[in-house]
């Protein structure tokens, strides 16, 4: 009550130094974000495209018949091997959310392996196809599959050039939280989000490293000095199919 | 044609006579009986649904307006968790199977089938047909980390009541098993 009484500051200066100090000091009030990293986005704030998360695999250091990346990504999201529910599928049917693919150069016979999955495009087809609005992409360019909204039409399956989605066809049991999976859905590659919004790497780029192959980057790619731009910068990184222009998320190396 | 009238008058009375009897009957039994009506499916064997809040804490809204919108909670987590990558743990679905999980005599969570799961309790009473166990996990599976809200780390929707909020006993509890693990 006694600053009601105090005659009004009268130059505008003096207000705005006032006014600047005071947002300065609410800045730092909370402290929480003081030790956290730079780049951690705080739970409770929405992701932006300030980012686009991106993957960059060197088909030259990927290990033949190395399969640490598939295995971490089932172990993650609980498919495959992981997941004994789905017993009954055909081998066509089941889930790959990541797989390996080899090439074979018939001139040279250079043989040629690399990780598979879903490339994250800017443009992505599944998105533009899907009748629901189920396929959709994040501010930060992750594609993902909103399963509460999905019909499990499987538009988006056919409308994919990377074959990157599955349909679920059983019932299953024991899921991870993180990483909801349920039949009569499409499902793909989610980039690992749940660890990704923790300011982690992607199962897949994680085991790759620990393999000692270190064949994948993960990074965003709109961050100049992060190692993904600059090893893009430096070395330059192909799309598969870049014919069709979907400025895809994850690019490749030696292929 | 007297005898027709007489006929159909006799009827007539007959017919109100069988209609007005089964309510007499009821009220008769109603004066009798001064029981309250059993509930529908009161044969139905509701366990009590297992908490892990002390009372003056309550779960992450009051107990009353729980029952009645959780599943607005949810739904709301659900989108901004999805869409936008907001992970408060607050209403999460996994922090309320973390905290409401049962165990049966085994030592073992309890699925969702079985009568006794916290969910169950209530939706097999009102014959609510959930699909969320059809592609979330029904059983703890990583520890709670609920425990943030303590230092303020989520702070969103913190100005609602009982936000950050929770028994010392729960949070020794969620300590020690994170311990555990």
């Amino acid at each position: 009550m006694s600053d009601t009484s105090k005659p009004m500051d009268p130059t505008r200066r003096q207000f705005i130094t006032k006014a600047g100090g005071a947002a300065g000091a609410a800045a730092i009030a909370p402290g929480v974000f003081l030790t956290t990293p730079a780049q951690a986005k705080p739970a409770d704030q929405p992701v932006s495209n300030d980012k686009r998360w991106g993957i960059l695999v060197d088909a030259n250091k990927c290990g033949n018949g190395c399969n640490a990346c598939v295995t971490a990504c089932e172990e993650e999201n609980g498919w495959g091997s992981a997941n004994p529910s789905e017993d009954h599928s055909s081998p066509e049917q089941k889930a790959h959310w990541i797989r390996k693919v080899t090439i074979k150069d018939k001139a040279t016979q250079h043989v040629t392996t690399l990780p598979m999955m879903c490339q994250h495009c800017e443009n992505p087809p599944c998105v533009d196809v899907c009748p629901t609005g189920a396929s959709f992409k994040r501010e930060d360019g992750i594609v993902l599959v909103d399963k509460h909204i999905c019909i499990g039409c499987r538009y988006c399956m056919m409308a994919c050039p990377y074959k990157a989605r599955s349909f679920i066809h059983e019932d299953l049991k024991d899921q991870k939280p993180w990483a909801p999976r349920g039949k009569g859905t499409v499902e793909s590659c989610t980039m690992c989000v749940h660890r990704v919004d923790e300011d982690g790497t992607p199962a897949c780029v994680e085991a790759c490293n620990a393999e000692t192959h270190k064949a994948m980057v993960f990074g965003d790619l709109y961050d100049e000095n992060s190692e993904i731009s600059r090893e893009l910068k430096q070395y330059g990184g192909k799309e598969i199919r870049a014919d069709l222009n979907l400025n895809t998320g994850v690019r490749y190396r030696g292929i | 044609m007297s005898q027709t009238k007489l006929l159909m008058r006799l009827f007539a009375l007959m017919i109100g006579a069988l209609l007005l009897l089964p309510l007499a009957a009821t009220a008769d039994e109603d004066e009798g009986e001064d029981e309250k009506d059993p509930l529908p499916f009161s044969d139905l064997v509701i366990t009590e649904p297992a908490r892990r809040f002390s009372e003056e804490t309550g779960c992450v809204a009051p107990e009353a307006e729980m029952r009645r919108n959780h599943m607005e909670y949810i739904l709301h987590q659900r989108d901004e968790t999805m869409h936008e990558g907001i992970r408060t743990r607050q209403y999460s679905l996994e922090e309320c199977i973390n905290c409401h999980a049962v165990k049966d005599e085994q030592g073992e969570y309890v699925r969702v089938e079985d009568e006794r799961h916290f969910c169950a309790t209530c939706h097999t009473y009102a014959s609510v047909k959930i699909d969320c166990f059809q592609c979330h996990s029904d059983v703890p599976v990583r520890a709670s980390k609920l425990r943030k809200l303590q230092s303020g780390l989520a702070p969103h929707h913190s100005t609602e009541p009982f936000a950050g909020k929770l028994a010392s006993e729960t949070v020794q509890l969620l300590t020690n098993e994170d311990q555990a693990q």
